[in-house]
């Protein structure tokens, strides 16, 4: 692998991701824009949460369902922003056939487009959090927050999020209709499988394995742990597991989605190219 | 030799007037009815993708111990999301796809009205998003067992059809805004999505609210349509409504009247202003 090109790429796809995202506003409109729908969201739970419970904040149950929707932005940002690329730069600028006979890394260029996602997504995780400190009593206290597990978990999740994304980029290559819609497809599914705003033992029995098998629901745990530390380790789902056995669980799954992220680009690539869909234009 | 009189050009009858306007309507909504028989995979995204949404709400409710009924709650609104969504992508902006397609300035050179444009994509979409609403209320019925108890059939017709009439004059309207829009149009669409979800009470009773915010949310009709169903088909939604169906009935009356004489008037506004300033064409990607 040639590293400089591999990181020409990234870097500037990073750039042109952020121009792509960010440009068609005044940075005024853009902000409200970036804070407006990840906090509506986070509402919609909160009204309902507190409709039943009559306003009771205090239960553990209140940080676990706000702290895992809050960190859910990164599944939904990441995960179609590296998806998406292929989408915006194939049907909408039509200017995928010339990445590809550009002297570019075209997964790198991906991955790099999905920066500006993750960036967008950090800012919006971070305005829930301080509102559900501020205004909700989310029990955040910056001095009992374990920095290293927090930092490493959201390391290991965001680049195990971009495995996926690109996994998802690559069948993106291949689909001729309604691809728009697979990353919110797969986010949606996660949504209910991975335990981010209920614990896993309120599914169905049947149901609860998926969850389990969700690298995300191990990751969205070790963000919950590292925050409120005990809260969190109160709810049974997870609570047999040690935060080393998480992360070596989380590493070990980002590892498998990592390889199975280059082999299914390796092959969507081929098909893509050998079928003649890198500069299909599908009008859906 | 005698001419072939099948290849022959043979004009078809002119139509004009009314005629025409009802002809303009058919032949727009012709595509989004057809469409779905063409392309199926929609089932799978379009009632797939809400039913999880809905589920992971229902799931919430039990995490916390809600009564039953909230759970019907959800699935209802869960398939009233169906309709925002069309309006929000399928009519709202739909002027501005149909710009970045480059059928905008035919739509406009052709001798039809605009106003019948939007109808046919308004009638065109109720009709196939009424689909996708029927079979997400079915599943999520079916799977979270939800109980009914219809108090009124006629109120309940008419509730749906205002709000919907209400709902899409207001598409109708803001495809219009949308006409002047460029990359922004997707952004603001994106927008408009949540924060709706939240301010209409999709996933709860819009009574939670304090009465003046409930009261600013019944400018979107889904809001007193959803409560007013909510109240006419489970036993204690009306105990959990914010007016009485009556009074909410009379509102969106008026919200039709408004939304469809604001379309009119703006899309009439809006078309000379995209024209003047030469964005009918324009394609600022």
């Amino acid at each position: 692998m040639n590293h400089s090109e591999s990181f020409r790429s990234f870097t500037m796809a990073t750039w042109l991701g952020w121009q792509v995202e960010s440009n068609w506003a005044d940075p005024f409109l853009f902000a409200i824009y970036v804070i407006i729908k990840p906090l509506a969201g986070a509402a919609i739970l909160v009204v309902m949460y507190s409709i039943i419970t009559h306003g009771n904040y205090n239960s553990p149950l209140f940080p676990y369902i706000y702290l895992g929707n809050a960190f859910y932005i990164y599944v939904g940002s990441v995960m179609t922003g590296v998806s998406w690329a292929v989408i915006e730069d194939r049907e909408h600028y039509k200017t995928l056939k010339y990445m590809y006979v550009a002297p570019i890394n075209i997964p790198f260029y991906l991955l790099g487009r999905g920066v500006s996602r993750v960036l967008i997504g950090t800012v919006a995780v971070i305005v829930t959090l301080l509102v559900g400190k501020l205004f909700l009593h989310v029990p955040l206290d910056i001095t009992k927050i374990n920095w290293g597990l927090f930092f490493i978990s959201l390391f290991i999740g965001v680049t195990l999020l971009a495995m996926m994304g690109l996994i998802l980029a690559s069948i993106t290559l291949m689909i001729v209709n309604h691809n728009f819609f697979i990353g919110d497809a797969v986010a949606s599914a996660l949504y209910l499988f991975s335990g981010a705003i209920f614990p896993l033992e309120v599914l169905p029995a049947w149901l609860r394995p998926i969850g389990f098998a969700m690298p995300i629901t191990y990751w969205l745990e070790l963000m919950r742990r590292s925050l409120i530390g005990n809260v969190a380790q109160a709810f049974p789902t997870l609570a047999r597991f040690s935060n080393l056995e998480l992360i070596s669980i989380l590493t070990g799954l980002t590892i498998i989605f990592g390889i199975a992220s280059i082999f299914t680009f390796r092959w969507c690539d081929h098909r893509a190219r050998e079928r003649g869909l890198i500069d299909r234009v599908t009008n859906y | 030799m005698k001419a072939n009189n099948s290849l022959a050009f043979s004009p078809s009858e002119k139509v004009t007037g009314w005629r025409l306007f009802i002809k303009t309507i058919g032949a727009r909504a012709y595509p989004r009815v057809i469409g779905m028989q063409r392309e199926k995979s929609w089932m799978f995204f379009d009632v797939f993708l809400p039913l999880l949404a809905v589920s992971a709400y229902v799931f919430v409710y039990r995490a916390i111990g809600a009564p039953e009924e909230y759970v019907g709650f959800v699935v209802v609104g869960g398939a009233m999301t169906a309709f925002w969504l069309n309006i929000l992508w399928s009519m709202s902006s739909q002027l501005y796809w149909e710009k970045e397609q480059g059928n905008l300035a035919l739509y406009i050179m052709a001798p039809n009205s605009m106003m019948a444009v939007l109808l046919g994509m308004a009638l065109g979409g109720l009709v196939a998003t009424t689909l996708r609403a029927l079979a997400i209320i079915v599943l999520g019925s079916l799977i979270f067992q939800v109980q009914y108890s219809i108090t009124s059939f006629t109120q309940l017709i008419a509730v749906f059809f205002l709000a919907m009439t209400a709902l899409y004059g207001m598409g109708m309207m803001s495809a219009s805004l949308f006409l002047l829009f460029s990359r922004e149009a997707w952004h603001l669409a994106n927008l408009a999505q949540e924060p709706v979800y939240l301010f209409s009470g999709f996933y709860f009773p819009i009574k939670s609210f304090n009465f003046w915010l409930a009261a600013a949310a019944s400018f979107i009709p889904l809001t007193l349509g959803l409560d007013a169903m909510r109240q006419l088909i489970f036993p204690s939604g009306a105990l959990l409504g914010f007016l009485s169906v009556k009074f909410e009935i009379t509102v969106l009356i008026i919200l039709c009247v408004v939304f469809l004489a604001g379309a009119k008037f703006l899309l009439d506004y809006m078309e000379k202003l995209a024209i003047r300033e030469g964005r009918i064409t324009e394609n600022r990607r």
